[in-house]
């Protein structure tokens, strides 16, 4: 178990909060011209990397409100959250 | 001087550790379960004779080792039931096969049933599994403790048991004599089993797999079969394209040894635990994933005390017992919960993953179809199903729900 410093409430245990996987993966601006391969990437494909990951966490026992957290998934470090609409540089 | 002391201090090694050569017909990533499978099937099965398995930690370091060794096949849609029922048919001659006690125990496997939907979906699944030659019968709640007298089908428990499903067929194995025996068995067949060997890069030249770059040096290949588990994605973006995978810790637990007490395989959706006692005498837990990504190769306590409160659930008898060990494995889990086993936009790449939480009743089906599609080059028609193009086609198998447990 880790903890995650909700922008609005501080840091809480993580049993508070529930995962949102991957930060801006925006909806695609015109969906009808996507080929299916687009499509496709766009529905399943998210990344998995080992490092640094920008992700989405909803605190659901707290403000219930999402933002984006910077968490290293090879040692599990946290290294800062940011609210929605704020950029991964403003991560603390 | 006692013959067993001797035995033990004079162990044999049961494979070799050679160095890598230069060049091989065919390479699997990965000195896993289904690594190992893939590599035994190809020399049995296909008569290669110029294989390695390269293998970045040790054989019996990663999921091999980590799992909970249930083996079962009752799975709803047709194409998993097949599968998986081949896999079974084959672990019912493996430890003979392979001539290496691995334990297999066809002990039966309950899936109980709490609420009415349960209930539904049970039945059909026992009617889905039957029309597709896969034993399975629906108990209800008083032939469900007849079965398995330890369960709690009190009607004040919390999640009353309304009935069960049962495969007889369905049991565990000793998942360290699996992985001992096919180690054996491949380097006796002449596969180089390179342990310490890191791929650090894949080598495509037009469009075409060539060999790999590795911690041990350069190493060329005919054919590569990437069956790394939840290191998937990392190799895949080596050879320039991405799978639909997401990495996960998939914890259990054991407890300390006790008598045996629990004579079957007890699993639940509701309470989301599933259940088993080792030949040894451990208890041994598993659930669900923990929620975020992650190669860390461990997840949160709170998770463990999650399946021990739905464990105690269903046994209240297992309150006074002590947890002895609990671990982390790193899980490849799919957008709906089926694997992908076959050919990749890279020629003579292939690729085996994402059993997520559910390989290890998979290992022998899985390796032997992945043998078939790296020799020929074409999907085994067990595997063609499980393409990586069925996320664009649409012919997902949506096992998420389906498949028996939840994910």
């Amino acid at each position: 178990m880790f903890q995650i410093r909700c922008p609005y409430c501080g840091p809480r245990d993580e049993p508070e909060f529930k995962y949102g996987g991957q930060a801006h993966v925006a909806y695609p601006a015109d969906p009808e011209q996507l080929s299916d391969e687009e499509w496709t990437r766009f529905l399943f494909v998210r990344d998995n990397s080992r490092g640094r990951y920008a992700e989405r966490w909803n605190h659901a026992a707290g403000c219930r409100r999402w933002f984006n957290v910077i968490r290293d998934t090879g040692t599990h470090e946290m290294v800062g959250s940011y609210r929605s609409g704020e950029r991964p540089e403003d991560a603390r | 001087m006692d013959p067993n002391e001797h035995a033990l201090h004079n162990a044999p090694f049961l494979w070799r550790n050679p160095e890598p050569k230069s060049s091989y017909d065919a390479v699997i990533v990965g000195g896993g379960l289904h690594g190992l499978s893939t590599a035994y099937y190809l020399v049995k099965n296909h008569g290669l004779t110029n294989i390695a398995v390269v293998e970045r930690g040790w054989i019996g370091n990663g999921n091999a080792v980590r799992n909970t060794t249930i083996i079962r096949s009752n799975y709803l849609w047709d194409e998993s039931a097949a599968m998986y029922e081949h896999a079974l048919q084959l672990w019912e001659g493996w430890g003979e096969e392979l001539d290496y006690d691995i334990l297999f125990s066809q002990r039966g496997v309950l899936n109980l049933a709490h609420n009415l939907h349960d209930e539904r979906e049970s039945i059909r699944r026992v009617n889905a599994n039957r029309l597709n030659g896969v034993d399975a019968e629906w108990l209800d709640a008083e032939a469900v403790k007849e079965f398995c007298p330890i369960v709690d089908i009190s009607p004040e428990a919390r999640y009353p048991v309304m009935g069960a499903t049962l495969q007889r067929r369905g049991g565990i194995a000793r998942h360290d004599a699996v992985i001992f025996a096919l180690g054996r068995a491949c380097d006796a067949l002449g596969v180089d089993i390179i342990q310490g060997c890191e791929v650090t890069d894949i080598d495509v030249v037009d469009g075409r797999v060539t060999g790999l770059q590795t911690s041990r040096g350069p190493i060329a290949a005919g054919k590569v079969g990437l069956v790394a588990a939840g290191r998937t994605s990392l190799l895949t973006a080596m050879a320039g394209f991405a799978v639909p995978i997401q990495s996960h810790p998939l914890q259990a637990l054991v407890s300390e040894v006790y008598e045996q007490i629990l004579n079957c395989v007890v699993m639940s959706n509701a309470v989301h635990v599933y259940v088993s006692q080792a030949h040894k005498g451990e208890l041994v837990m598993g659930a669900g994933i923990d929620a975020f990504n992650s190669y860390a190769q461990r997840g949160g306590l709170h998770v463990i005390e999650e399946q021990m409160s739905a464990g105690m659930q269903l046994f209240p008898q297992f309150s006074r017992a002590r947890v002895l060990r609990t671990w982390g494995g790193i899980v490849d889990v799919c957008p709906d919960a089926s694997p992908i086993v076959g050919l990749t936009p890279v020629e003579n790449l292939y690729v085996n993953c994402g059993w997520g939480t559910g390989g290890f009743k998979a290992t022998p089906g899985s390796g032997y179809v992945m043998a078939h599609t790296i020799a020929t080059g074409e999907p085994h028609a067990l595997n063609r199903p499980f393409s990586l193009t069925r996320f664009e086609t649409g012919e997902l198998i949506d096992e998420h729900g389906a498949a028996a447990v939840a994910h």
